[in-house]
């Protein structure tokens, strides 16, 4: 995986849109690469820029500066037909599904198809296939306005795969499901990618999203890329303060107001979630500590843990915490309130 | 005022000429109105391929187009009724001025039915690789054709509402019995019936129109 070219290649790009109160710059120096066979996921607040990222990779959005280079070629060097023809390799599904209310189910399947020349015989068998695949075998005569929204999301994964695309773009795929129906469409696209081999890109505001599915991560704070990493990574420690507030979510602001005595963050990775380190910490330096936030996270079958913990005011007895951390090698840092 | 036998030839003739010079107009100002009604939803600044001098110019044309009260333009296109249809006179003869008054009318109707089309369906349609001539003939027109009968239904009854006038410049038709018999002879009668008739024919185009559109809709059954 490492010595292949990256699927998607992202140099230095930026977007800029001209309003009537001046141009806004939506997106700033983005550099990413996305392996081929990856789940990748890109995070950020609304606003943050990531809906005009996703759209740069397909090119519906011409980026301003710098360039998308789709298996290694540049987007912006190739014709309109060029680019075309690459959009079929890459499959796109939206929040609100954007399915052909007029079409039904099979005939928006069929549609993508239609575009790329393929005879409808071949077409009608290749939608069937998916339909399959996204478990809808039933309802290939209903419309649109007929389904669910987990099975019009569910048509629009057929239809976005239709063309046997090496890449699937996600679009806030989930955002307009409910909890049930988001983890039943996450499994989908766990599943195509793993049986499939595509990759999957995954727009999302919500870490849940993340952390079911994504190997890596970028997230995104006012149009630029803030940190990139494993989910893994990331979730233990996050670097960036957009991070921490994804991550830590309200817990963040917890923390704010609790005296001023040093709080430290502590990271449960998965070898040390086994050993009660917090035990063994008060045990071995007979110091009591406040615990102000704690969370862990199954994380590809890994325990990922956080845990913000107060020192007590005695600066003798903080100090000895902070060397029995540096001793046992369980990471950890120091939490600033602003840092939050 | 008897209805005898050649009164109602008369009613039957008339009625007869109204559909004609309505249908045979509907058919021409859709032809021209369609195509213009997709320049300008793909030429707008949001559109598929924006190209607003293209979209301004047409515009305009058809603002100022608009703006001509019918009657008049009835008597500005003579000439060239004359040179298209061979003569001033008769049904034929009101087919040129009224699809010179329709078309730009059925153009601004066409292009908001495709202003109704979801632009994330659009999108979707782009993010497959689709072409604009594909966008438009596999996405605009299906996904809009419900509306695009319901502007068809009162696009057809304005212009058999403008085809009534045309009874001033002896076009014939049901509007020119009305004139003729009401307005100059004053037997307000005959006029009656003639009015009468027209409601019945414009109530007959919008229903059918509602239901034509209605059976063509997915998206409510």
């Amino acid at each position: 995986m490492e010595t292949a070219v990256p699927i998607i290649e992202l140099v230095g790009l930026g977007k800029e849109f001209k309003t009537a109160s001046g141009p806004i710059k939506a997106l700033e120096d983005i550099n990413l690469s996305i392996e081929q066979g990856e789940i990748f996921g890109i995070i950020g607040l609304s606003g943050a820029g990531k809906s005009t990222l996703v759209r740069c990779i397909n090119y519906l959005e011409v980026p301003t500066s710098g360039k998308v280079l789709f298996e290694g070629r540049s987007l912006s060097a190739m014709t309109g037909r060029q680019q075309r023809m690459a959009r079929q390799s890459m499959g796109m599904i939206f929040q609100q599904f954007n399915l052909l209310a007029q079409r039904n189910v099979i005939q928006n399947i069929c549609f993508p198809l239609e575009i790329a020349g393929t005879a409808k015989k071949d077409a009608k068998k290749r939608a069937m296939e998916l339909l399959e695949l996204v478990g809808l075998q039933d309802r290939a005569k209903a419309y649109p306005a007929q389904l669910s929204g987990g099975q019009k999301q569910r048509v629009a994964i057929a239809r976005a795969l239709a063309t046997n695309p090496k890449i699937l773009l996600c679009d806030e795929a989930t955002s307009a499901l409910d909890p049930n129906t988001t983890k039943s469409i996450l499994n989908l696209l766990k599943e195509i990618n793993k049986d499939l081999g595509v990759t999957v890109v995954v727009i999302t505001h919500e870490m849940s999203v993340i952390e079911a599915i994504c190997d890596r991560v970028a997230i995104i704070d006012q149009s630029h890329i803030a940190e990139v990493g494993s989910v893994s990574r990331i979730f233990s420690e996050p670097k960036s303060k957009i991070g921490r507030q994804l991550i830590l979510g309200d817990a963040a602001e917890q923390v704010v107001g609790f005296g001023n005595s040093k709080r430290v963050r502590i990271s449960f990775d998965g070898r040390s979630s086994f050993e009660p380190v917090l035990a063994n910490m008060i045990l071995a330096c007979k110091v009591p500590v406040n615990i102000i936030h704690a969370e862990t996270r199954d994380i590809k079958g890994t325990a990922m843990g956080q845990m913000v913990i107060q020192l007590p005011e005695d600066e003798i007895d903080a100090n000895r915490i902070l060397n029995y951390l540096k001793t046992a090698k369980v990471p950890h840092e120091e939490v600033k309130d602003y840092d939050f | 005022m008897i209805f005898d036998a050649s009164t109602i030839d008369m009613l039957k003739t008339g009625i007869l000429e109204t559909l004609f010079m309505t249908f045979t107009s509907s058919l021409f100002s859709y032809l021209i109105g369609i195509p213009l009604g997709i320049i300008l939803i793909v030429t707008d600044k949001d559109g598929i391929r924006p190209l607003p001098l293209i979209h301004k110019i047409l515009g305009l044309i058809i603002n100022l187009l608009r703006s001509v009260p019918f009657i008049i333009l009835l008597i500005m296109v003579l000439p060239i009724t004359k040179r298209i249809v061979g003569t001033t006179l008769g049904a034929k003869a009101v087919i040129p001025p009224l699809v010179f008054a329709a078309a730009p009318y059925v153009a601004r109707v066409v292009e908001s039915s495709f202003k109704e089309v979801d632009a994330g369906v659009i999108e979707a349609a782009k993010s497959m690789g689709a072409s604009t001539f594909e966008i438009v003939w596999k996405v605009l027109l299906p996904e809009a054709k419900p509306s695009l009968l319901i502007g068809a239904a009162l696009s057809i009854t304005t212009i058999l509402g403008y085809s009534a006038m045309s009874g001033f410049v002896g076009g014939g038709g049901l509007g020119d019995i009305a004139i003729k018999y009401g307005y100059y002879r004053y037997e307000t009668e005959m006029m009656f019936v003639t009015v009468a008739i027209l409601v019945i024919i414009v109530q007959i185009i919008q229903e059918a129109g509602m239901k034509l559109a209605k059976i063509n809709d997915k998206r409510i059954n």
